[in-house]
């Protein structure tokens, strides 16, 4: 891989005037957001007269008027701090429901009146704002950057997400980029992005990984380079890990070093905030030497701390030994090992954390790839999309879905139609029936996650499939189709085959999955992986065994005359059986009970199904025999 | 148009890895949804339903017990649907017996161990595939395909079980 260079500010080599609005590449990040432009494939970070690319994704409304986005609103914090929002990502495409929970870690007040299926609204300075206005305004400011440095207007953008990022947190970054003015003209997954970053060398071909340990949430992404094409061929991650855990973890050590030392703390917020600045300082620090140390005061009273770095390594050492497992788990997943991987690119922060570097290399057997900024790995990979889709360059990105999306069937058990990691844009359908006589319609439930069962998972729309006409139970052909763009929104559309009643619906759930619950979902899913597939098992057992009960039923109702009373006897004796077991836990039990129903019933079968060769053959001539035999 | 029709290759059994790719990335540079950002809706539309078709073959071609599935649907061997019970009272009874050892299994070793029995039968059952596509034994390749797609199910079964007793332990 070759080395990227980037300029000096004010040195970048910047497009010439004349030409039409640019297209730019926007990391919207949870703390910080960059904005960057690719021209003939080279791109560079935009930054501000004093040198900084990272624009902290902080937006105040304060009390004099007017809106600040970054540094200028971090710094009205202290003074104004309910004017002052932080980390607003994490509510994007979230309803009132999602943000309760989070509501006692983030400083945010909720409107009131917002209703639980209603994107959350937020009071600030005084007005109730949503993640989309406020995200909005990072957005502008990062336009208005990016038109001052290439003193030209700005009008298109690519902007990336995390993998794993839903339908509604999608569509709410597409709608805060409306109201900042600018047009998406692809929403990108953020390791596939750094991927991009990396991937400008057309040499290099193979599969690579990307390893992006963020503050709070971890990614994982296998891709597949071949002649400037991006092939994304499994991702997978966990929202609840990430380097936070680890300011937190030596925050926790000091505190207790005091307690010990006979210090009586009233651990409140600010001592939190004190112990919690003080530990990312000195997580920093190791970073390049063996020990450090600090002061940290509360309430007047100050006391030292020194940490060193193998102390350190054995308190990160869980939490990347975490990240390795969803590694191998993504590895896994797309068929493929460690060994096979030709590189590992680190985007994030905590990946400057040493022992993530050599675990890392360990696992992957090599190196990883840190040449460029882990901090703008991100923006310039979405600048070289921008520019590759405004006609530029030629590279083609190849996404999957990263959670199943799935129907519910009977029983409460999930039906995948898309499952994870399918190449978008994607059109896949699959046929139902009817489960019972005469029914007429049909409650179509979708719902995405891993698990079998939909009590599991989570939904994300229902509809009905009405007037199917009365037909015999599993003679209609129900299609339902599930059709993923290329940005990864869903519409899902069914439709009865025999007579074309359709009915079509976008799966636009007004709020969404939030990101750590999707990274729960998956997580859930390994845990019980077998327990699951034990209870699907059973469950079908049950409905294969219901539907026929409900078979043999109509048959008798029809036709039990032409069954004596002891074979009737024996029948009923064994359909009780069939329902015992069906009562019980043992799908084995119900099978065989099924099975000896089944047998026992034969007989009737053949003598239902001889009369009805009878019922049609009779009152007809021989010659009509004939032509019928001939047909 | 059938699957293999759409990537432009032979409706075969073996089809090799690189070739099917070649063929995929070819026809996606055409017809990818980014190469038609600019262009007007219908053409969009249409370059989305092409990416979309492209999709659904090179992914039911890419794995090898997937493609024989459909190849086989192809030369009419209707298989039941996933899910559904078996009707192949041999491959029940073999299906039952394994399920039973996995199961009873004590060790990670053990499931190892039946994973890659499986695996190996796996092997062995997909070899045989080829003469019986080639005499078009319908019955055969039926039973075959039906048994590979229990074994299939069963490595993942195994995979599931690996990890709960790692987990157990740990």
């Amino acid at each position: 891989m070759t080395l990227l260079e980037i300029h000096e500010p004010g040195e970048t080599p910047l497009p010439h005037a004349g030409e039409g609005s640019l297209a730019v590449g926007i990391d919207l990040g949870t703390t910080n957001s960059v904005v960057a432009i690719a021209r003939e494939s080279v791109p560079a970070a935009l930054h501000d007269e004093t040198g900084k690319a990272l624009v902290p994704s902080v937006v105040a409304y304060p009390a004099a008027g007017g809106v600040l986005v970054g540094d200028a609103a971090r710094q009205l914090a202290g003074t104004e701090p309910k004017s002052v929002v932080s980390s607003i990502k994490r509510l994007m495409g979230r309803g009132a429901a999602d943000v309760h929970a989070v509501a006692g870690v983030l400083p945010y007040e909720i409107e009131p009146g917002t209703g639980q299926t209603d994107m959350v609204k937020l009071r600030i300075g005084g007005k109730a704002r949503s993640p989309v206005e406020i995200s909005a305004e990072i957005l502008k400011a990062l336009r208005q950057r990016a038109e001052e440095a290439l003193e030209k207007p700005v009008e298109r953008a690519v902007i990336t997400v995390p993998a794993y990022f839903d339908d509604a947190a999608r569509t709410a970054t597409r709608d805060a980029a409306r109201v900042a003015g600018l047009e998406v003209l692809r929403l990108v997954n953020e390791p596939t992005a750094a991927a991009l970053a990396y991937g400008l060398d057309k040499g290099s071909e193979g599969l690579y990984a990307v390893y992006d340990l963020g503050g709070g949430t971890f990614d994982f992404s296998l891709l597949r380079l071949e002649k400037g094409v991006f092939q994304v061929l499994a991702t997978g991650g966990d929202t609840a890990l990430g380097g936070d855990d680890l300011d937190r973890a030596i925050a926790e050590r000091m505190l207790a070093e005091r307690k010990r030392d006979g210090l009586a703390d009233q651990v409140d917020e600010a001592a939190v905030k004190a112990a919690l600045a003080l530990a990312r300082h000195m997580k920093e620090q190791l970073s390049d030497r063996d020990q450090t140390s600090g002061r940290l005061e509360i309430a007047g009273t100050p006391s030292f701390h020194a940490l060193t770095k193998s102390e350190f390594d054995a308190m990160a050492d869980a939490l990347v030994e975490r990240t390795l497992g969803i590694a191998r788990n993504v590895l896994a997943d797309a068929g493929m090992t460690a060994a096979e991987v030709q590189g590992v690119v680190l985007v994030g922060g905590s990946t400057r954390v040493p022992l993530v570097r050599a675990k890392v290399a360990g696992m992957i057997g090599k190196p990883p790839l840190t040449d460029i900024d882990p901090d703008e790995v991100v923006a310039l990979g979405a600048a070289l999309q921008a520019e590759a889709l405004t006609g530029g360059g030629d590279t083609l990105l190849l996404d999957v879905t990263p959670l199943s999306l799935g129907l519910e069937t009977m029983g409460g058990i999930v039906e995948k139609i898309v499952p994870r990691n399918t190449p978008i844009p994607v059109q896949l359908a699959q046929d139902f029936t009817t489960y019972q006589d005469g029914q007429s319609a049909m409650a179509i439930h979708v719902v995405q996650g891993e698990r079998e069962m939909v009590t599991d998972c989570r939904s994300l729309a229902r509809f009905e499939l009405l007037g199917i006409p009365p037909m015999t139970a599993g003679a209609a052909r129900i299609r339902v189709t599930f059709a993923v763009d290329a940005d990864g929104l869903l519409t899902v559309s069914a439709e009865e085959r025999t007579t074309g009643i359709a009915q079509r619906i976008e799966v636009k759930p007004s709020y969404g999955l939030s990101h750590e619950d999707m990274a729960d979902m998956l997580y859930d899913s390994m845990d019980n992986a077998e327990a699951d597939m034990t209870l699907r098992l059973l469950t079908e057992a049950r409905v294969e065994a219901r539907r026929s009960l409900l078979a043999l039923d109509a048959a008798l109702a029809k036709d039990g005359a032409l069954l004596s009373t002891e074979e009737r006897a024996a029948i009923d004796q064994a359909r009780a059986a069939v329902e015992a077991a069906m009562a019980g836990e043992s799908r084995d039990e119900i099978n065989a009970a099924a099975e000896a129903l089944e047998t026992l019933s034969k007989p009737f079968a053949e003598r239902r199904m001889d009369r009805g060769i009878r019922e049609a053959l009779s009152g007809l001539s021989v010659g009509e025999l004939e032509n019928r035999v001939g047909e | 148009m059938d699957h293999f029709a759409r990537l432009g290759l032979p409706a075969a059994l073996d089809l090799e890895a690189a070739s099917l790719d070649r063929a995929y990335f070819a026809l996606q540079r055409q017809w990818h949804p980014d190469r038609f950002v600019a262009k007007p809706p219908e053409e969009r539309a249409r370059a989305s339903v092409e990416a979309a078709a492209l999709n659904d073959a090179y992914r039911t071609l890419k794995d090898p017990l997937s493609r024989a599935v459909y190849l086989a649907g192809l030369k009419g061997v209707e298989l039941p649907g996933d899910g559904k019970t078996i009707d192949d009272p041999d491959l029940l009874m073999e299906a039952m017996e394994a399920r039973e050892e996995l199961h009873e299994a004590p060790s990670g070793e053990a499931v190892d161990a039946l994973a890659a029995k499986a695996r190996d039968d796996m092997n062995k059952a997909m070899a045989g595939l080829g003469s019986l596509f080639l005499a078009n034994d319908r019955p055969a390749i039926r039973k075959t395909l039906l048994r590979l797609r229990y074994l299939d199910k069963f490595a993942e079964e195994a995979r599931a079980r690996r990890m709960n007793l790692e987990r157990s332990r740990a």
